[in-house]
């Protein structure tokens, strides 16, 4: 049978394609259109690091060794960030609190993720008698395992993707869906009352966010044309005028989706004021209630893994990826830009964390079925939009942007009206 | 299959399930070691998914004999145990127990101490409302931010009173017939100094967080209680005035010095917890009127009436209740003498127990997120609960 059979035309032709000066275009030295040749140096010295320990190896073992390199390089890069995150968090809650932090340990407490770990690791392990062994024991090895995977697609750097997948953003999302199953898994196998209350919370609000936070990306696959995630940032590249970027967020339609994405991003990944599973107040630890010693820092690893991988992905997504803001910033690699936008946007995060109350179970699916799925359902259409009129210029272009930004605005003020009726602040009256 | 809509006194209608399809009921040991039970009490609630069906209050973890102890000890050997009742509140107490033998032996008290008493007791009011604004918007999720706000404000009240007392928050500073230590002027200074400062602590808590989407959300119409059973269950203090009964002993006895202060009193029209949290806000605000007021009008003089008897304290055979507004509402004592230095009888009215006993009514069909903010609105301390 003919491959056209199997793969269809465009498979075919695909198929047929010699690949070797693809795959050579991104080994070769990077020309800047200004000519800052010395910059490539940088932007190629991950590569470069890599050829120097795999380059001796024979050719048909090298893709293998590749492949290790990343795997550890991901590992130890976001382990690292892992514990600075932990300390940041707390110095920043600190801070925001009028308290110090830690700052015992160490030259200002720099040291303490270091103590946490060694307490976390020569704690006992307690497993309750009336557990699941077996799936207490899975629950956290598949979070932080399902937690890992996703980093596998997101583009670090313009040489620097792990996984090149033509569906990545497909990938990226089903992996990171399947991380809420693990914490049922948690709650049902610690056979605790809290614990179970956790798992079924935790189910609801998968099921709820898991929709806003697909339909959020659409818009922008539709204006990349392509699920890959190397695909969706080179269609960001390039600046209008050197200084206004092509990225996604700002577009009507990729700015709502980023709007959307982040909010639901921060009930995916169990976040005030989505942290509802292990609500402290209320259900002590929440599914962690029965776990101790490294399981427990497991979680809390699988957990911040989890803010990283969904802040990279709305970088990719919506902030452009490693492109930088400005032309003239280009000279700075790009796996440093890339860093720079995953730190603020977890900056955020731990922002939110310090400022706001929870929500209650019943809010939280009303806020996701009631408001961010129409709004992203109507969202799409904005997309559609703009991808139809791109080819508008001159005086169509402020209608473009009139049309957009009606679509965006529009249903945000209507449907937050259905919320703003029902609770107001109230004047009091005096005896 | 058995199905029952059972109407609860608040009038809230909770489905009771036990079928195939639905399952048993989910029975919680909340407490008492949970974070957010405000000590070592203790809620057994049945749960329906996540909504409560039954809540049963457990406590006496922390009982202690005080009424027990009062009856085998002197009246002046009880100040002390009055701290431990409410020890957010020990001058409040104080000053309860004090009232209380003052008008069992007829006891006058000199001026400044009765400014002194009204100065420290609208300091506690303060005190115990920011806490509890703190507490309440914790039990929220709001992850310690405005806890620590509050925080940052009772330390410096609670430094006066260790500056006046000897003791952060065992005071045990009131005694029959006026105070035990006198205020300095300086330390007065450094009263005016916080009150002061304290419109614009509130200015900022309430721009920070009173406005808030998801607070509002989590605490309007939630747990509201009606005014009539807040009245028949006999329920006092910014919790009563929550539900809209006008009822503040400041007004109603005008105990001490309270009729010449010029002050009002907030009322809720809602009952729900968000009400209790604005009123005890709004009262905060009362509170730093009537300290200037009391500050600025301070008199000179003796804060102890010179023909009080320390020692050998036997008032006349005879009985007493002495209430005053404390921050959780009526905290009054009853004491009755048979001429021997020790009371016959002692007994405590603790507002925290008694406002306690609608806990139930106002959790049924609502969740178990809300149990915990409702059981925070109701400002308890397991001290004075349990006794």
């Amino acid at each position: 049978m003919s491959p056209a059979v199997w793969f269809g035309e465009v498979g075919a032709s695909l198929l047929a394609m010699d690949w070797t000066p693809a795959i050579a275009s991104k080994l070769a030295p990077t020309v800047f259109p200004t000519g800052q040749t010395e910059s490539a140096f940088a932007e190629r010295l991950p590569l470069l690091l890599r050829d120097a320990v795999t380059g001796s190896l024979p050719e048909p073992w090298r893709w293998l060794a590749n492949s290790l390199i990343a795997i550890v390089a991901i590992i130890v890069i976001f382990a690292s960030l892992f514990a600075l995150l932990t300390l940041a968090e707390r110095k920043i809650l600190g801070r925001v609190q009028n308290r110090p932090g830690p700052n015992r340990t160490g030259w200002g407490g720099i040291l303490q993720p270091l103590a946490d770990g060694i307490k976390m690791l020569t704690k006992e392990d307690i497993v309750p008698a009336a557990a699941d062994r077996l799936l207490h024991f899975l629950a956290p090895v598949v979070l932080l395992a399902l937690s890992i995977v996703t980093f596998a697609v997101i583009p670090y750097g313009r040489h620097l993707v792990p996984v090149e997948l033509d569906a990545a953003v497909l990938y990226f999302f089903a992996a990171g869906a399947a991380t809420e199953l693990a914490i049922f898994m948690a709650g049902w196998a610690s056979r605790n009352k809290y614990s179970l209350l956790a798992a079924m919370r935790a189910l609801a609000q998968l099921i709820s966010y898991e929709l806003p936070l697909l339909l959020a990306f659409v818009p922008v696959v539709m204006l990349a044309g392509s699920l890959a995630t190397t695909g969706i940032v080179a269609a960001q590249g390039g600046w209008l005028g050197g200084v206004l970027p092509h990225w996604h967020v700002l577009t009507p339609p990729g700015f709502a989706g980023f709007v959307i994405f982040m909010i639901a991003a921060l009930a995916e990944s169990n976040r005030s004021p989505f942290d509802l599973p292990e609500a402290e107040s209320e259900l002590i630890a929440g599914h962690l209630t029965e776990y101790s010693g490294f399981k427990y820092a497991l979680f809390f690893m699988a957990e911040y893994l989890g803010m990283c991988a969904l802040s990279g992905m709305a970088v990719t997504l919506f902030l452009g990826g490693w492109h930088a803001p400005l032309a003239a910033l280009e000279f700075i690699p790009s796996y440093v830009w890339f860093a720079v936008k995953l730190l603020a946007l977890l900056l955020g995060f731990i922002w939110i964390r310090a400022t706001f109350p929870r929500l209650r179970i019943d809010q939280l699916t009303r806020l996701a079925w009631k408001f961010l799925v129409p709004l992203a359902l109507i969202n799409l259409l904005t997309g559609g939009f703009w991808v139809l009129t791109t080819h508008w210029t001159g005086g169509m272009l402020v209608v473009r942007w009139a049309i957009a930004l009606v679509l965006v605005v529009g249903p945000f003020l209507a449907l937050g009206r259905q919320f703003q009726a029902r609770y107001a602040p109230r004047t009091y009256r005096y005896a | 299959m058995t199905t029952a809509f059972t109407p609860t006194p608040s009038g809230a209608h909770v489905r009771a399930v036990h079928d195939p399809f639905h399952g048993d009921l989910l029975e919680i040991s909340m407490g008492p070691h949970h974070p957010s039970t405000h000590g070592v009490f203790r809620m057994m609630v049945t749960l329906d998914g996540e909504n409560v069906v039954k809540l049963k209050p457990v406590f006496g973890y922390l009982h202690r004999n005080h009424e027990k102890l009062g009856e085998n000890t002197s009246y002046l050997g009880s100040m002390p145990y009055t701290d431990r009742l409410d020890y957010f509140c020990s001058m409040t107490n104080n000053w309860a127990y004090a009232l209380a033998v003052e008008k069992l032996a007829g006891q006058p008290v000199p001026e400044r101490a009765e400014y002194l008493r009204v100065i420290l007791a609208e300091l506690t009011r303060l005190l115990n409302h920011t806490c509890l604004a703190g507490f309440l918007l914790q039990d929220t999720g709001a992850s310690g931010t405005p806890l620590m706000y509050a925080f940052r404000e009772r330390e410096k009240i609670l430094d006066l009173f260790e500056a006046l007392s000897g003791s952060r928050m065992m005071c045990n500073y009131q005694r029959f017939g006026g105070c035990r230590i006198d205020a300095t002027p300086a330390w007065l200074a450094a009263v005016r100094g916080i009150v002061d400062g304290y419109g614009a602590f509130l200015d900022e808590y309430e721009e920070l967080i009173t406005g808030n989407e998801i607070l509002l959300a989590r605490t309007q119409n939630v747990g509201v209680l009606s005014p009539a059973l807040a009245v028949s269950a006999g329920i006092t203090g910014p919790m009563l005035r929550a539900a809209g009964v006008d009822y503040d002993l400041r007004k109603v006895d005008g105990y001490g010095l309270y009729p010449r202060f010029d002050f009002r009193v907030p009322l809720g029209a809602h009952g729900d917890t968000y009400d209790r949290y604005m009123v005890r806000m709004l009262e905060m605000r009362e509170s730093i009127g009537i300290l200037r007021q009391a500050l600025a009008a301070i008199p000179d003089g003796p804060i102890m009436d010179p023909k009080a008897k320390i020692r050998g304290f036997r008032p006349k055979p005879g009985e007493a209740y002495g209430r005053i507004e404390g921050p959780k509402g009526e905290i009054g004592f009853y004491l009755i003498s048979d001429g021997t230095p020790n009371p016959y009888r002692y007994r405590v009215r603790p507002p925290s127990l008694i406002n306690l006993t609608v806990l139930e009514d106002l959790c049924l069909g609502h969740t178990l997120a809300d149990a915990v903010i409702i059981l925070g609105s109701i400002d308890i301390v397991l001290g004075e609960v349990d006794r």
